[in-house]
């Protein structure tokens, strides 16, 4: 992994978060925590045994979460969920 | 679990494959191939007479065929034991196998759905999660967690031995024939798979040292006269679909199914090979998947199958249609495994031996 690389965290559909580039992993003691994976998946559902990883099972738990920009943009913006149709989430 | 020092890897054996040895035939077919091999590619041979007579519904699973099959596709792999290496690119084995690959294309469809509408990019993804999220029944993965027998477990690693002792390499296939952020996509996962460029991490050289932790024969193809027609199948298909740069759209599609349908049943796998008393380092294998390929399968879902389908729209149809080759594939495994285990009989088609 490069040092020059840029951090990119892809949030993915009904999945986990993908860290991509040369992120430090630290504790919140300030602890950094040394690894070598390219990409890291990041549990995004709570239901992961390999906490702070993805184990896949955001898909036995039926996770849902659409991630689209528009969302994620609404939520950024306002600080509220973003209206669904027919029912508010809120 | 204690390893036997005959069967434990040495270091050379860690880091270099041989040809696998000549099985014995199935069939009219396999014995014609095998006796062909035998000889000198060179000599003019006529190999027309190399067909294969069964029909489309037992392509799948017939002995004679599937062996046939595996061995013109491993003549592309690590080769074959005392087999003149012309022979890969021999004019008329091609031409045999040709002949055969159409014969298993056509019992494929039977028993796989092509999407009877157009598939979009939405639909790639649709398509894909739909197939992982479906958890097929039977589920092997569930009875070697909590219930298979030693002798069962070590039953379906060497199934297994097939794909992973050289895993990943079918796939590869796919890197010539894709370009810009897709290739990147396969390399990403590629790259993992080949332990980043470390011999002893490859994933291929951690399922020799489960093989080796389970007192297995831990040698390129040592197995196959062992394995049936349907463990030959599971490489076959994504052999077919590699060696075809008309069907890459496919063969993505295969490798994002097998990535998305990973980490669960891994994780099965590495309880019940602890419940059995196998090896910390061994479950490595296991424990590594699992990690790995919930890395993968976002991946293989949205930067490679949906990629190539953003780039290649008329592949779409294909990547669909081989992610569900790959869970049918998957399914009839499952079907046969557990179904001689319900009778009490072996999966495997010879007695395993196993060192003390």
């Amino acid at each position: 992994m490069r040092a020059d690389e840029e951090v990119t965290v892809t949030i993915c559909p009904d999945g986990p978060l993908l860290v991509r580039g040369p992120a430090q992993l630290r504790t919140v003691d300030g602890t950094t925590v040394e690894h070598d994976r390219s990409v890291l998946a990041l549990c995004r559902c709570g239901r992961s045994r390999l906490k702070p990883l993805c184990d896949g099972s955001h898909r036995l738990s039926r996770f849902r979460d659409p991630a689209s920009a528009e969302q994620i943009d609404h939520v950024l913006a306002d600080a509220t969920p973003l209206p669904t149709d027919g029912a508010d989430a809120a | 679990m204690t390893v036997d020092t005959a069967v434990a890897p040495s270091r050379a054996a860690l880091l270099h494959d041989t040809p696998a040895p000549l099985p014995q035939p199935r069939g009219p077919l396999t014995t014609a191939l095998l006796a062909a091999l035998r000889r000198d590619p060179h000599r003019s041979l006529d190999l027309r007479h190399l067909a294969w007579e069964g029909e489309a519904a037992h392509a799948c699973c017939d002995e004679d065929l599937q062996l046939a099959l595996w061995l013109a596709y491993e003549l592309h792999y690590r080769g074959l034991e005392g087999v003149d290496e012309r022979w890969e690119w021999h004019p008329e084995l091609l031409w045999a196998r040709g002949r055969w690959e159409e014969q298993l294309v056509a019992g494929l469809e039977l028993g796989v759905a092509r999407p009877t509408e157009e598939v979009d990019v939405a639909g790639v993804v649709a398509g894909l999660t739909a197939l992982a999220e479906a958890d097929g029944e039977p589920s092997l993965s569930k009875h070697l967690m909590r219930s298979a027998t030693a002798e069962q477990f070590r039953e379906f690693l060497v199934h297994r031995s097939l794909y992973h002792l050289k895993e990943a390499d079918p796939h590869s296939w796919a890197i010539p024939r894709l370009s810009g952020q897709v290739k990147g996509a396969l390399v990403t996962i590629q790259a993992d798979e080949y332990g980043g460029g470390v011999a002893s991490a490859m994933h291929a050289q951690l399922f020799r040292a489960l093989l080796a932790d389970w007192g297995v024969a831990t040698t390129y193809g040592a197995h196959l006269d062992q394995v049936p027609a349907v463990t030959l199948l599971a490489t076959n298909v994504i052999s077919l679909l590699g060696l075809h740069r008309r069907w890459r759209g496919a063969l993505v599609g295969h490798l994002a199914a097998f990535e998305m349908s990973s980490s669960t049943p891994n994780a099965r796998y590495a309880r019940g090979h602890r419940r059995l008393g196998g090896g910390e380092a061994a479950a490595r294998f296991f424990d590594e998947h699992v990690v790995a390929d919930a890395v993968h399968e976002q991946i293989a879902l949205h930067d490679l199958a949906a990629g190539l389908a953003r780039v290649e729209p008329a592949l779409a149809g294909d990547v669909v249609w081989g992610a569900r080759c790959a869970a049918y594939v998957d399914t009839l495994f499952a079907q046969h495994v557990l179904g001689a285990w319900e009778t009490g009989a072996s999966s495997l088609r010879t007695v395993l031996e196993v060192a003390a």
